[in-house]
């Protein structure tokens, strides 16, 4: 299996591996699943989706050949449903709650929902209409899911909705961060036209804090909504970081989509750092970009990594081999400053950390070197320190603090959602989850001025 | 193995599993198939004039996502001169001896040509007749099939004309397209049949296209009603042959016909009645290797009853079916739902709450476990939830402690007509 997965790989046409890995069903598949549905009532699928997307009824929908409908009760509550139909780790969400997991197996919702969308998608459908303006207007920095979801959802309501994103395109991990052989972006794409056409501005390549001032914003805005993510991956803290060679994982899964693919890495030999999804990502598009032998480096063991347990299946077809319980420890350069190997330590596990997850501990003498040609880091990523607190806003190592109850930052005019409220231990960051926050930040606008207009 | 053979009206094969007249049986390329994969005996695509050569003739319906839940034609009767017909009659029945071949005829209501096509059929050896009184299109417009079968005068007296000459058992398909198939076939054990078939196809138009607003099938933008068959008309067609078969003046052999498609559907038409089965729609969805398993599972299901043969079945539920009348008024069964089995989809719950008696709750335990739970004292015993319910196991229908004897219908209301010629207080 893994041999013929390789063999698919072109070393000649890179493009071609970075086409989408699944094909999308059949309309007969389609059909033939959607009926297999039991239509549940008070469905455990729907509480098991953070969006709370009506699924069976969207199922329903594809089995009667509505397909309109069910791309909008998919879309209605979920803004990036089309791309949550590639990226959910459906078995853990809505599929691992169907009823069918108890008798025979369970709806491939997922693939359903992509159906439904992918049809939305081809048959160049505009789903949603702007509300009644009401003369509020909301700045959204962050055109990520959780600041799409936000806007779709104002805009909707009648709310004159600005967003500024930093790069070129909106969509933020759905357009740069998610493989391109997961998720192809026209999907983002297409997401993120479904909003502008609610009239909904977006302020593409405007970094905030230097192509607008954070004082432009706050004095033009009735609200601000924070929807800015994560930013790049931290340094490791070893000797020969800035070496010609090693990149930043977020950099270079954005590098395979943004243009032309880079043929530097056909035949090389690549090290990733890290275990989790978007290490993963790191080596499978590394191997998708040609390199003889991808390694993944991770200092503790299989049981400890955060990688999906398909992403993990997915990195072993393409021949992915893993490495546990090994640590950098430096990085070797030539005299033209390019890697040219990786110097590590065997680690053994210790005692459990807060997290519940074995801290490594080095075994002395046990440093080798493997000879690689790039690394990849993939150890997590840092956070937009800077531009928060030029809101002047509270937060905790960079996770901005708001009100439970109202979604307000200590800022009350300022709301935040997405990634950039996600703390540590509070399980995986998804893109789901940052859509159903986006959506939750709107509701609490509105809410904040429908009670002041029925107060009196 | 349990013995399969079955006799109908003196028409002998060695399984019960007939192939209709219909167009598997239109060539002898087809029924010399057919009897190799294993079928028992064959209809004949029905003979006579005129013979024309239409198209299109075919239209299913999908139901959910399964492909040919029930089926129409629209298509005539044998497509191919008589000679040819009667000459590979000859050829298959001298190839296969012991399979039963069976002539559907139809003509004009006349007797002299009822006469000739009964000769020149019997001359080629075929072991019985069976006059198509049912088709529903086409044929009818002309006055034969169903234009004949919905007139119980014309089809006692076909019947007749065409038993003085028939040496062969001559078995009246009848149409279902009547209100009361029991009077037809009345009519033609008067006439002399020495058996019964049934049904023939349902008049029915298969759907409408939403973009052309076609009927379909269409014939040029045209379209007419067709005959409907497959597993869709099988209840409709198995209480017909129930009816006929618990008819007093109804006393011949039947030959059960209605979306049979496989050996336990076969079953069912047996132990209501049928001597012997027809089966078209499943073989063509499927080809004739489906016989295969319907003569396995039909052997098996004896061999675990532990029963000989198969003519032992024939009839055997007949008794059990009656008329609303003499079902008992007092009878008590509630649901019971296994908490164990069941996965909770709730389906049972909306569907009582909707659409029946609101009595399946939807609680949680003190584990925060969810389940539902009949309350039984509002059940009434409808089947509902046990319709719906997709786990096998997951909800019984069980019998209640029983308030009152056991009390019909009729017998109610034969006490209370006593009592009021007694003039008597029935209330105490």
């Amino acid at each position: 299996m893994t041999n013929e997965k390789i063999q698919r790989i072109s070393l000649s046409n890179l493009e071609q591996n970075f086409l989408e890995v699944e094909p999308g069903l059949t309309t007969r598949e389609a059909v033939e699943e959607s009926n297999r549905c039991l239509y549940c009532y008070d469905a455990p699928c729907i509480k098991a989706c953070p969006t709370g997307i009506d699924i069976p009824t969207f199922i329903k929908k594809i089995a009667s050949g509505n397909l309109l409908g069910s791309a909008k009760t998919i879309m209605s509550s979920n803004p990036v449903g089309a791309s949550c139909a590639r990226v959910c780790p459906t078995e853990e969400l809505c599929e691992g709650a169907c009823v069918l997991n108890h008798s025979t197996k369970p709806i491939m919702i997922g693939n359903l929902q992509r159906y439904a969308t992918d049809w939305a998608i081809k048959n160049e459908q505009t789903l949603f209409q702007p509300g009644e303006s009401n003369g509020k207007t909301v700045a959204v920095i962050g055109g990520g899911p959780a600041g799409l979801a936000a806007a779709r959802e104002l805009a909707r309501l009648g709310y004159d909705v600005t967003i500024f994103e930093a790069a070129e395109k909106a969509g933020g991990l759905n357009t740069y961060g998610i493989v391109s052989f997961r998720l192809p972006q026209k999907i983002s794409y297409w997401e993120v036209e479904q909003v502008e056409k609610l009239n909904v501005k977006i302020r593409t390549s405007t970094v905030v804090g230097k192509d607008i001032s954070v004082e432009q914003i706050t004095e033009n805005f009735d609200n601000i909504i924070l929807a800015v993510g994560m930013a790049h991956v931290p340094n490791l803290g070893v000797e020969g970081e800035n070496l010609d060679g090693v990149y930043d994982a977020i950099e270079f899964v954005k590098a395979t989509k943004s243009g032309k693919l880079s043929n530097d890495l056909v035949g090389k030999r690549v090290v990733v750092i890290g275990a989790g999804n978007t290490a993963i990502d790191g080596a499978t598009c590394s191997v998708r970009l040609g390199a003889e032998n991808v390694k993944i480096l991770y200092r503790r063991t299989e049981e400890e990594m955060t990688a999906y347990d398909f992403e993990y299946e997915f990195a072993k077809q393409d021949g992915v081999e893993f490495r546990w319980l090994t640590a950098p420890k430096r990085i070797i350069g030539d005299e033209r400053g390019r890697v040219t190997g990786i110097e590590c330590i065997k680690m053994k596990l210790g005692e459990p950390e807060k997290d519940g997850r074995r801290w490594p501990v080095a075994i002395e003498g046990s440093e080798h070197v493997i000879p690689v040609d790039a690394i990849v880091k993939a150890i997590g990523q840092t956070r937009h320190l800077e531009l928060i607190e030029s809101f002047g806003l509270n937060h905790a190592g960079g996770v901005v603090k708001v009100d439970q109850g109202t979604l307000q930052t200590s800022n009350p005019k300022i709301f935040a959602c997405g990634d950039v409220v996600f703390g540590k231990g509070l399980g995986d960051a998804m893109v789901v989850t940052a859509a159903q926050q986006g959506k939750d930040v709107a509701y609490a606008i509105h809410k904040q001025y429908s009670v002041v207009g029925t107060a009196n | 193995m349990a013995d399969l053979r079955i006799n109908l009206a003196g028409i002998k094969s060695p399984n019960p599993f007939w192939l209709a007249s219909a167009p598997p049986t239109n060539s002898g390329y087809q029924v010399q198939r057919a009897f190799e994969a294993g079928w028992g005996g064959a209809v004949w695509k029905t003979l006579g004039d005129p013979i024309l050569n239409v198209s299109s003739r075919f239209a299913a319906v999908s139901f959910n996502g399964q492909r040919v839940a029930g089926f129409n034609n629209i298509e005539l009767i044998t497509d191919r001169p008589l000679d040819v017909n009667l000459k590979e009659i000859y050829e298959t029945k001298k190839r296969f001896p012991n399979h039963a071949i069976i002539a559907s005829l139809m003509v004009e209501p006349n007797q002299e040509k009822w006469h000739e096509i009964v000769k020149r059929v019997e001359d080629v050896g075929v072991d019985g007749l069976e006059l198509n009184f049912g088709c529903p299109h086409g044929m009818a417009e002309r006055g034969m099939g169903a234009a004949s079968g919905q007139v119980p005068s014309l089809v006692e007296r076909q019947t007749f004309w065409v038993k003085e000459v028939a040496k062969t058992p001559v078995i009246v398909k009848l149409t279902p397209n009547i209100t009361d198939i029991t009077a037809t076939a009345e009519a033609a054990c008067n006439g002399g049949a020495d058996a019964i078939s049934m049904i023939n196809t349902i008049n029915s138009l298969m759907g409408v296209d939403l973009d052309s607003w076609n009927t379909i099938p269409h014939v040029a933008g045209k379209g007419a009603h067709g005959g409907y068959c497959g597993p869709a008309v099988k209840p409709i067609a198995l209480n017909m042959v129930a009816e006929c078969a618990r008819h007093p003046h109804i006393n011949v052999p039947i030959s059960g016909i209605g979306g049979i498609s496989n050996w336990q559907d076969a079953v069912e038409f047996m132990l209501m009645g049928a001597t012997g089965v027809q089966v078209c729609t499943a073989a063509m969805h499927h080809g004739f290797r489906i016989v295969e398993d319907m003569i396995e599972g039909l052997s098996n299901y004896l061999d675990s009853k532990g029963i000989a043969s198969v003519s032992e079945i024939i009839g055997k539920s007949v008794p059990r079916y009656s008329d609303w009348g003499n079902l008992d008024l007092n009878y008590n069964i509630v649901a019971k739902i296994n908490t164990d089995v069941c996965i909770n989809c709730n389906k049972c719950h909306i569907a009582c709450e909707d659409t029946s008696h609101q009595c399946i709750d939807m609680l949680t335990d003190v584990n925060g476990n969810d389940y539902l739970k009949v309350r039984e004292e509002d059940c009434v015993g409808c089947n509902l939830c046990s319709i719906v319910c997709p786990v096998d196991g997951a909800i019984d229908m069980v019998e209640a402690a029983r308030e009152l004897a056991p009390l019909t219908w009729n017998e109610r209301q034969s006490a209370l007509s006593v009592a009021v010629e007694c003039k008597a207080d029935v209330t105490k």
